[in-house]
């Protein structure tokens, strides 16, 4: 089961004599389980690139299968890949407009045709696992905190029963505990359900932490697609584009220069720390 | 000792709810005892988790809400008495989290001149106000830009000249990168920065990334809508676990430096950066 983009680019004005490119030749595979992260500037082509995964835009070249088929064959049907590939995009929750919480979520499983009784216990199993407390679902979306509405959006995609998550920036506009809440449930989603989690963000911290896997995107092309480790190994490389790695990659190589036999591939406090701990007993 | 710019006493703020026959039904205390003096020309970061009331209490210092007990002192007036609070707003501006939601006009330099042209002020002198302000927060060449085609990043800096052409005495932020990505980040803090330290401007900045705090004079946190801390960078940083009990996050070199001393590894309080922990580190060995 996979997502494959073979060869595709988008042009913004096909009928300009010079191209301006949104996406460039971009080649790409995702597998169902993976967690991959996109990250790059803004206008970088992540978002663009995100809409071809699930047919919302179509790549003026080259082509996207879905499991093997050309989604934008003619008798492929979009509207059920768009059930298998969901995407939340920034700031969904200023797109909650139903009277309550639970008819918020009901209305992306209605809308493809359950029966009320079927949207429902999706709609419900979905609030569960992203952690909605039962007193909330009758609740008016207004009320609820900034983290809350971001999870009932998210809610409304998972009741979908999707194989593919796409998140755009979930956790914009956030506090550290909201942010952090998000990606510890998307994080479990994709463990325990296997669903894939496709991350665009902004955060090195984050993506360090949480993905698998890295795209970094530049002027409308993939640079780089490798684990983080070695994403984060070309720190410099990133700082071209206007990218950085976490703050203890930095304090990792700071110490390499200063002729601590550190491993610079450090991207978390934890490994941090057990590094330094263990270079600091062994000397004495 | 700085003059005091603002100084505030005992504020309350409450938020209050009625149902269709205005009886109140719910009240919500969101600014529980404020005291705090802003010394003029200093910045000032208030740090808190969603709901600790850091904007509540910002949205204060301008008059944008008033208080429901106690008292704020602009510059000798109390905003409760003042009849234009316009004149307030010119002085100390607002710069909100949303850049798109701050910007008027088709064309860069009308929206800068916005401000400055309700006041009636003559157009040469105008002119003379955009181009100083485009000038000091590096948006000069975008003069006859749409701001729609600008970055995240470039409209809050359109916003913050929109501020300098009224010629403030304070900037007030509101999680002015809340929405932005990091290199948008840094070119609206640089410029802050530059502005307080070259033009004197007070900074009043809400926020709730750590990160952002580490260059700034003055650091109060609050939560529950009272100040549980304050002071420089240095001494709030030394206290992890207090930030941590109010919800907040510290950076990575925060966090290692903390996580190494509770190892037994005897680093000095009041790391900050990257530089201050290798430096540390390596007079250890």
């Amino acid at each position: 089961m996979s997502i494959k983009v073979d060869h595709v680019s988008y042009v913004y004005d096909p009928d300009q004599k010079v191209r301006r490119y949104a996406i460039q030749d971009v080649s790409l595979e995702i597998r169902k389980g993976e967690f991959v992260s996109i990250i790059g500037h803004t206008g970088s082509g992540k978002s663009t690139l995100v809409q071809f995964l699930n047919g919302l835009l179509k790549p003026t070249e080259g082509h996207v299968y879905f499991d093997g088929r050309d989604i934008f064959e003619k008798d492929f049907s979009l509207k059920l890949l768009r059930q298998k590939v969901g995407i939340v995009f920034q700031y969904p929750d200023h797109q909650l407009f139903e009277s309550d919480v639970l008819k918020d979520v009901m209305f992306g499983p209605k809308n493809m045709g359950q029966s009320p009784k079927e949207a429902e216990a999706n709609a419900r199993a979905a609030l569960k696992v992203m952690a909605m407390d039962e007193s909330t679902f009758e609740k008016s979306p207004f009320e609820l905190s900034g983290g809350q509405k971001r999870r009932v959006a998210i809610a409304g995609i998972l009741a979908m029963n999707p194989d593919y998550l796409i998140l755009d920036e979930p956790t914009a506009g956030l506090d550290p505990e909201g942010r952090d809440e998000i990606l510890e449930l998307i994080r479990t989603l994709n463990w325990s359900q296997r669903i894939a989690v496709i991350l665009v963000s902004h955060s090195m911290e984050d993506v360090a932490e949480y993905a698998n896997r890295i795209l970094v995107m530049n002027d409308g092309r993939i640079i780089m697609d490798d684990t983080p480790k070695n994403v984060f190994r070309s720190y410099q490389e990133l700082e071209k584009i206007g990218l950085s790695a976490p703050q203890v990659t930095y304090v990792a190589h700071e110490l390499k220069k200063k002729g601590f036999p550190i491993d610079e591939d450090i991207m978390t406090v934890e490994e941090a720390k057990k590094e330094i701990l263990r270079i600091l007993t062994h000397d004495s | 000792m700085r003059n005091i710019l603002i100084k505030i006493r005992d504020l309350v703020h409450e938020y209050r709810e009625y149902d269709e026959n205005d009886n109140l039904v719910k009240t919500m205390r969101a600014v529980d005892g404020v005291t705090l003096d802003i010394e003029e020309g200093s910045f000032v970061a208030v740090l808190g988790h969603n709901g600790s009331g850091k904007s509540t209490f910002a949205k204060h210092l301008n008059a944008l809400l008033m208080p429901t007990e106690g008292t704020v002192i602009f510059s000798g007036r109390d905003v409760q008495e003042i009849e234009n609070l316009w004149e307030l707003r010119k002085e100390a501006g607002m710069i909100f989290q949303n850049p798109d939601n701050q910007i008027i006009s088709n064309v860069v330099e009308e929206d800068v001149a916005f401000g400055p042209e309700n006041l009636g002020i003559p157009s040469e002198e105008i002119i003379a106000r955009v181009a100083f302000a485009l000038q000091r927060v590096g948006m000069e060449a975008y003069r006859l830009s749409s701001p729609n085609k600008l970055s995240g990043g470039q409209k809050q800096r359109i916003g913050i000249a929109g501020l300098l052409a009224m010629k403030p005495r304070c900037i007030l932020m509101d999680e002015p990168t809340a929405m932005l990505d990091p290199e948008g980040r840094r070119e609206v803090l640089r410029t802050v920065h530059e502005l307080n330290r070259q033009e004197k401007i007070t900074v009043v900045m809400i926020t709730h990334y750590l990160e952002e705090v580490v260059d700034v004079d003055r650091v109060v946190v609050m939560d529950h809508g009272k100040i549980v801390m304050d002071g420089t960078p240095k001494e709030i940083f030394s206290r992890i676990d207090k930030l941590k009990e109010h919800h907040m996050r510290v950076p990575q070199v925060v966090e290692l430096a903390d996580e190494l001393r509770k190892e037994g590894i005897a680093l000095p309080e009041g790391i900050l950066t990257v530089d201050e922990l290798v430096e540390a580190l390596c007079r250890l060995r």
